[in-house]
């Protein structure tokens, strides 16, 4: 059992959780996520683990609920115990000192990309971050990147916060205005990822991507998180989660997300009958 | 009772195996073989001639006593039957069931020269049942605690066995698994109805009275390394098993409907999807569609199988060789036919076709003969040119093998391991090229078989303990 010592939230349907995970909390790098199961009958998640604390052996997730499990793991507070938690899984984010690095998150993936932001400012890149909603309530934990980050922009679809447009509006915006840009980290719902990625490629921009297939184990044993890239097949749980942005197979990526689509509605209801989904999967595929 | 001759032994004939009726069984997960009565199993016991030089436990990877405690059931002494089992091997309800008897102890078995070998198999599995269902599963004494600390890697029948084997010689064990729970293959390949997770869980609990530790979720490599281990232990056991699905690289392989066969499985066996949504783990769409599973060994057989339970309409086999060659035990493939499994032999698929959602509608399936004999003394499957049938396919389950995880060869360069990826031992004793490290199991010799990845744990637990009395030699 692990112990959840602080759960607050810090979005609409967002929340942040701090867990008492003292050996994960040691050895977790940049990049890396863990699997966790809420309860006996429960379905095995993938999580980034957002932040860590070696002093108090905790480790941090931020949770946007979205479906059956991650609503029955917002429904925890702090007190209460996940039953099981692996981790740290994946690759650790190759981290370098490229120059100017452009940082860009939207929705949850902000939370997921909070930590390379940090690590690529911890080896001196200039880091600039791009963090988009659809409205003020959803640019999360903004205040925390500010604290480490050079530039801070948010954006949101509807213009009630920062930038009024799409997190590749500010991007192309910054370019236009003679950034010279390195390096591009963009995690998000996948239009959005693809849409960095066709920003960038025809100007050579390094850019990676996080990958969130359905996975499983998180070991590389059972190959239900495969993905294509550079028409190749990788198993992101091991082989990733970052990759290339310019060579993933996003269409694949999409449709292979959606071949539980039926069931999860069905998870859905059971969790709770209210609040139309059809909300809910705008939230997390963003933007058109 | 009177004492049998050898020629009224040989006349009695082998008590078939109680199985539920193949109509009703394909529709639940309840176990198909029954077991034997307590009199089936004594009259099955009195078959065995109780050879003088009996070739029976020769045929036994982990040497198992066969006519001793063959004669205890014969004797109805039914305890001490199971624990002579456990001499030899931890787990002898699980080997009981999945075996491959038909090819270890009973295919060389004097009996079955004549006629059909004694049951060796179910009795193991009347033993080790009737010991768990009257008096418990019962713990054996360990030695006087050693002090020295052994971590074991994997918590599959390997890292099991070689736990049993070291907590009796009185070290102190500690099996580290990346799941949730402890059983490796057998939890999550094996299904319900050939292998209930509540038997395996048992015998888990039994070598957790006796003494050996689980630390579930930590997967070795990832949190703690196998350096980091040999820092704290004195000897590592590495049985991380042959968990790394191949692909048939063929187009189509990434649309929905397609599955490994691993994935497909712990979905079903782990994660119990097959009761979703009461679990919350999802199962894509198999009742009334139409299935096929690619392959031909234990786990198409199990994949087919489970198509059945969740309602296929249609649940085929395609395996480009024939029956002859097919790796399955003869008891599951006996077994899938009685329930209806369709077998398509000498076919093997091009592509998988899909729709404009990525989901899978068809396929194309090419029809092969027997040509000219291989490397392996096989005839090779060659394709009849034009010969392709279009099939309609909802679900694809590709059962082909597993390659060998690269999470420890990855985080142990020093660690020497064949082009594969198999972890290189000396078999006598299964010491790897690294000091304190040995290796057994799947991980070793590629997808294998239980009993196989039991008996590397017990010549590792023996050349641990052996390495552990001095620890300058390797
Ligand atoms: C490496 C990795 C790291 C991740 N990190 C985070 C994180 O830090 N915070 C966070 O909130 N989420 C994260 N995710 C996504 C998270 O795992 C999924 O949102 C979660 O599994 C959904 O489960 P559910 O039962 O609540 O919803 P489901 O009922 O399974 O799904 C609901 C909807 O989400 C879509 N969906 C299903 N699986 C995923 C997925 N893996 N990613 C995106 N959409 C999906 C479905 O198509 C469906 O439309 C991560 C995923 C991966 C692979
Ligand atoms: C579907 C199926 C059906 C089968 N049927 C039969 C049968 O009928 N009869 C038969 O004899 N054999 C059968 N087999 C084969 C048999 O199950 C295997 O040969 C046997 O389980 C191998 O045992 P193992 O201990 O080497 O590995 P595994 O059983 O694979 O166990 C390895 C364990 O190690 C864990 N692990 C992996 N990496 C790490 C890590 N880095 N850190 C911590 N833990 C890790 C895994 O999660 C797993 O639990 C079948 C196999 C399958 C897949
Ligand atoms: S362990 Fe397997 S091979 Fe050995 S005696 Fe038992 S059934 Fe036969
Ligand atoms: S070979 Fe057959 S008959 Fe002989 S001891 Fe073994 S089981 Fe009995
Ligand atoms: S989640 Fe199973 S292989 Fe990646």
């Amino acid at each position: 059992m692990y112990k959840i010592v602080e759960a607050r939230f810090i979005g609409p349907e967002v929340k942040l959780f701090r867990i008492e995970a003292p050996k994960i909390a040691e050895k977790r790098k940049a990049g890396q996520f863990i699997i966790l199961r809420v309860h006996e009958n429960g379905e095995r998640i993938p999580l980034t683990i957002a932040d860590s604390s070696t002093k108090d052996g905790t480790i941090t997730i931020i949770v946007q609920g979205i479906g059956g499990t991650t609503q029955q793991l917002n429904a925890l507070e702090s007190g209460d115990s996940i039953l099981d938690l692996v981790g740290p899984l994946g690759k650790a984010s190759n981290i370098e000192n490229f120059g100017t690095a452009v940082v860009i998150g939207g929705g949850v993936g902000t939370a997921i990309a909070f930590p390379t932001a940090k690590a690529l400012k911890e080896v001196g890149n200039k880091v600039i971050t791009i963090v988009g909603g659809r409205s003020k309530d959803y640019v999360i934990l903004e205040n925390e990147l500010n604290e480490i980050c050079d530039e801070v922009y948010p954006t949101t679809d509807d213009g009630s916060h920062g930038f009024h447009g799409f997190v590749t509006q500010k991007l192309q915006e910054l370019i236009d205005g003679g950034e010279k840009i390195d390096f591009v980290l963009a995690i998000g719902p996948i239009p959005m990822m693809k849409a960095v990625a066709d920003v960038t490629r025809p100007l050579n921009i390094e850019t990676v991507v996080s990958l969130n297939p359905i996975m499983v184990d998180g070991t590389g044993m059972c190959g239900g998180c495969r993905a294509i890239v550079d028409n190749k097949t990788v198993f992101v749980c091991v082989d990733g989660p970052e990759f290339d942005a310019h060579k993933v197979d996003f269409k694949n990526l999409t449709n292979r997300n959606h071949m539980y689509s039926i069931q999860e509605n069905v998870s859905l209801e059971k969790v709770k009958d209210h609040k139309c989904r059809v909300d809910k999967l705008a939230e997390k595929e963003g933007m058109k | 009772m009177s004492e049998l001759t050898n020629k009224e032994r040989m006349k009695i004939p082998r008590n078939p195996m109680i199985e539920q009726d193949a109509k009703e069984r394909a529709s639940n997960f309840k176990e198909v073989n029954l077991g034997y009565t307590e009199d089936m199993a004594v009259e099955e016991a009195q078959r065995c001639i109780q050879c003088k030089k009996p070739l029976c436990i020769a045929g036994c990877p982990v040497m198992v006593k066969i006519p001793e405690f063959i004669q205890l059931i014969a004797d109805r002494k039914f305890a001490e039957a199971a624990a002579k089992l456990k001499e030899d091997n931890a787990l002898p309800a699980v080997c009981g069931r999945v075996c491959p008897q038909e090819e270890q102890c009973e295919l060389v078995c004097i009996v079955g020269k004549k006629g059909e070998p004694v049951a060796i198999g179910n009795l193991e599995r009347f033993a080790a049942d009737w010991e768990r269902t009257h008096t418990g599963i019962q713990i054996p004494e360990s030695e006087k605690p050693t002090g020295n600390k052994i971590a074991i890697v994997g918590g599959g029948p390997a890292g099991l066995s070689c736990a049993g084997d070291l907590v009796q010689f009185g070290h102190d064990v500690t099996v580290f698994e990346a799941l949730h729970e402890i059983g490796g293959v057998l939890l999550y390949g094996i299904p319900e109805f050939r292998l209930p997770k509540s038997i395996v869980k048992e015998e888990v609990d039994g070598l957790r009275k006796a003494g050996v530790k689980f630390v579930k979720n930590v997967v070795i490599g990832l949190g703690e390394t196998v350096d980091e281990l040999l820092a704290d232990y004195d000897a590592v056991f590495l049985g991380v098993g042959a968990g790394l699905p191949y692909f048939m690289n063929i187009p189509g392989e990434e649309l929905n409907g397609v599955y490994a066969a691993n994935d497909y499985l712990t979905r079903v066996n782990l994660m119990k999807a097959w009761d979703f949504p009461n679990s919350d783990t999802p199962m894509y769409e198999v009742k009334d569609k139409v299935v096929a599973v690619f392959g031909g060994g234990n786990t198409a057989m199990d994949a087919v199988r489970i198509a059945l339970r969740l309602g296929a309409k249609r649940a085929m086999i395609c395996y480009r060789r024939t029956e002859a060659e097919m790796p399955a035990r003869v008891e599951e493939i006996k077994h899938a036919k009685e329930e209806g499994v369709d077998f398509m032999l000498l076919a093997s698929p091009l592509e998988f076709l899909g729709d404009e959602t990525g989901t899978l509608r068809s396929m194309n399936l090419q029809k092969m003969e027997l040509g000219e004999p291989d490397d392996s003394g096989r005839r090779r499957p060659v394709p009849i040119k034009g010969d392709i049938e279009k099939i309609d396919l909802d679900v694809a389950v590709i059962a082909i093998g597993n390659g060998s995880n690269p999470i420890i060869s990855r985080t142990t360069p020093d660690l020497k391991v064949n082009k594969w990826g198999n972890i290189l031992v000396d078999e006598t004793n299964m010491k790897t090229n690294k000091k304190g490290v040995f290796a057994g199991g799947d991980i070793v010799t590629g997808g294998a078989t239980v009993i196989l990845a039991m008996g590397a744990g017990r010549t590792a637990a023996a050349a641990i303990h052996e390495y552990l009395a001095d620890k300058s030699k390797w």
